[in-house]
């Protein structure tokens, strides 16, 4: 498994993350960021291509 | 291709030369994760002139010039599949000779390279005035550019931005909230309409205005006042401005000036096909030259055939992934990156897909101009970009119109 960090202090809710991992991060009804906390070893990818995008660089991969 | 555990690729690999990434900032960092990620396990070297690791630039405009500036703040986590590459920092590269396969730096240093990817970006342009030597001017490109400006933004300090670009205009709104008094003048009609289009773009400045920003469009800068340091900005209508801080964000120039002499098109960044490999000036590709992030200038067929350089974010991050797919021989059809950018600016978020410049016609398509509101961009009736204050879901609901 892979547990899943994102500094909310940092993320703006811009959402580019969801469209990299979208089984991981989701802009909810009020266009806040939600994501879930673990994520099965086959999203790595998608995850890291998710922190590549991020604008302001909130998400880590917690190992 | 013999296998790893095969003798002959070891000792190749042991003659074999580096993939050269010339710049390491995003496109180069981002180029080595690339190559590692699709499976090339070689040497790779980066070579870049600043001083610090690869870092996140955008802040540098907008939050972490509100707060304290440090390359803690801002640097890139670097992944343990890069632990390997070789970083040559503070150093830059003078000349490049495409034929032998080898750059030189300033040390007079010869580089040899396997492939060569360009990733040197751009440098802000200045303003050509009589009196340049003065103090107190700045641009705003790097962690250190940023350091001495947020050195200067005390509250009531005159600050003088020049251009109304987005880094002007997120300089002047993070000025102000630090308490500055601020003037931006700028040769356009509105600030950032070039990308937002007129009615987006005067909202910005009403918005700008609202926080006591003074904003002169449609005037320039023609010489500085001052003794030692800036005092004064004179403008073309004979005016002039009372200045500590002068800030100039008048746009970029490319940095192509090392590859002078290798037949390359540089007229505007470095042409390059869809695949991002360098094109001489016949058209031919070169097999192993390659161009990354702001200085490539290539065609997505999403749009048209015209060759464009895209100054966004999000472009070395995909240029980067084409390299090295194309490198190791995954590219699969064309490549069609979706321009993305976002900017800060007060309590304004505004996101961004798609090429808004190229459109001829722009619509309100949701909310309210003076509160949140997302316009669609048009071409020939065919959307091209949208672009929203706030909003956010609506705006990524228009992005599949460009995949």
């Amino acid at each position: 498994m892979i547990k899943i960090d994102v500094d909310m202090a940092k993320c703006q809710h811009y959402g580019q993350c969801v469209f990299e991992a979208p089984n991981v991060f989701e802009l909810n009804n009020d266009d806040k960021l939600e994501y879930t906390a673990t994520a099965d070893d086959s999203e790595r990818a998608n995850i890291e291509a998710a922190i590549d995008v991020c604008p302001m660089q909130a998400i880590r991969i917690v190992e | 291709m013999p296998d790893a555990g095969d003798p002959h690729r070891r000792i190749a690999t042991l003659m074999v030369h580096p993939v050269l990434i010339v710049g390491a900032s995003m496109g180069g960092l981002r180029t080595a994760e690339a190559l590692r990620r699709f499976g090339y396990s070689g040497p790779i070297t980066a070579i870049g002139d600043e001083p610090h690791a690869p870092y996140n630039r955008p802040p540098l405009s907008k939050a972490v010039l509100a707060e304290s500036v440090s390359h803690e703040a801002v640097a890139f986590e670097q992944r343990d599949s890069t632990a390997d590459v070789n970083w040559i920092l503070g150093v830059r590269v003078n000349s490049a000779d495409l034929e032998h396969n080898v750059v030189t730096d300033s040390n007079g240093e010869v580089h040899p390279f396997s492939a060569l990817v360009i990733a040197t970006g751009l440098r802000p342009r200045r303003l050509s005035v009589s009196n340049g030597e003065l103090r107190g001017r700045h641009a705003v490109r790097t962690l250190d550019d940023a350091i001495a400006l947020r050195a200067e933004l005390k509250p009531g300090a005159r600050v003088v931005i020049v251009g109304a670009g987005f880094i002007g205009c997120e300089v002047a709104a993070t000025a102000r909230t630090l308490g500055c008094d601020v003037t931006v003048v700028a040769p356009g009609t509105h600030p950032m309409h070039r990308s937002l289009g007129t009615e987006l773009a005067s909202e910005m400045q009403r918005r700008h205005e609202s926080k006591g920003v003074v904003i002169r469009m449609k005037t320039s800068v023609t010489d500085l006042v001052g003794e030692s340091s800036v005092e004064g900005v004179i403008l073309d209508d004979g005016t002039t401005l009372p200045c500590d801080v002068l800030v100039e964000a008048i746009g970029s120039h490319q940095n192509t000036e090392w590859l002078e002499g290798n037949d390359l098109d540089l007229s505007a960044g470095v042409l390059a096909d869809n695949d991002l490999r360098a094109l001489r000036r016949n058209g031919t590709p070169w097999d192993n030259v390659f161009v990354v992030g702001d200085v490539a200038r290539f065609p997505n067929p999403a749009y048209d055939d015209e060759a464009r350089q895209i100054e966004h974010w999000n472009i070395p991050t995909e240029t980067a992934k084409r390299v090295a797919q194309v490198f190791t021989g995954q590219a699969h059809g064309a490549f069609r990156p979706i321009p993305s950018f976002w900017t800060d600016q007060y309590d304004n978020h505004l996101l961004a897909y798609g090429v808004l410049s190229i459109a001829d016609d722009v619509t309100l398509i949701e909310g309210d101009v003076t509160g949140d509101c997302v316009f669609g961009y048009y071409r020939s009736g065919k959307m091209v970009g949208v672009c929203g204050i706030g909003m956010r879901s609506v705006v990524q609901s228009h992005r599949t119109n460009f995949v």
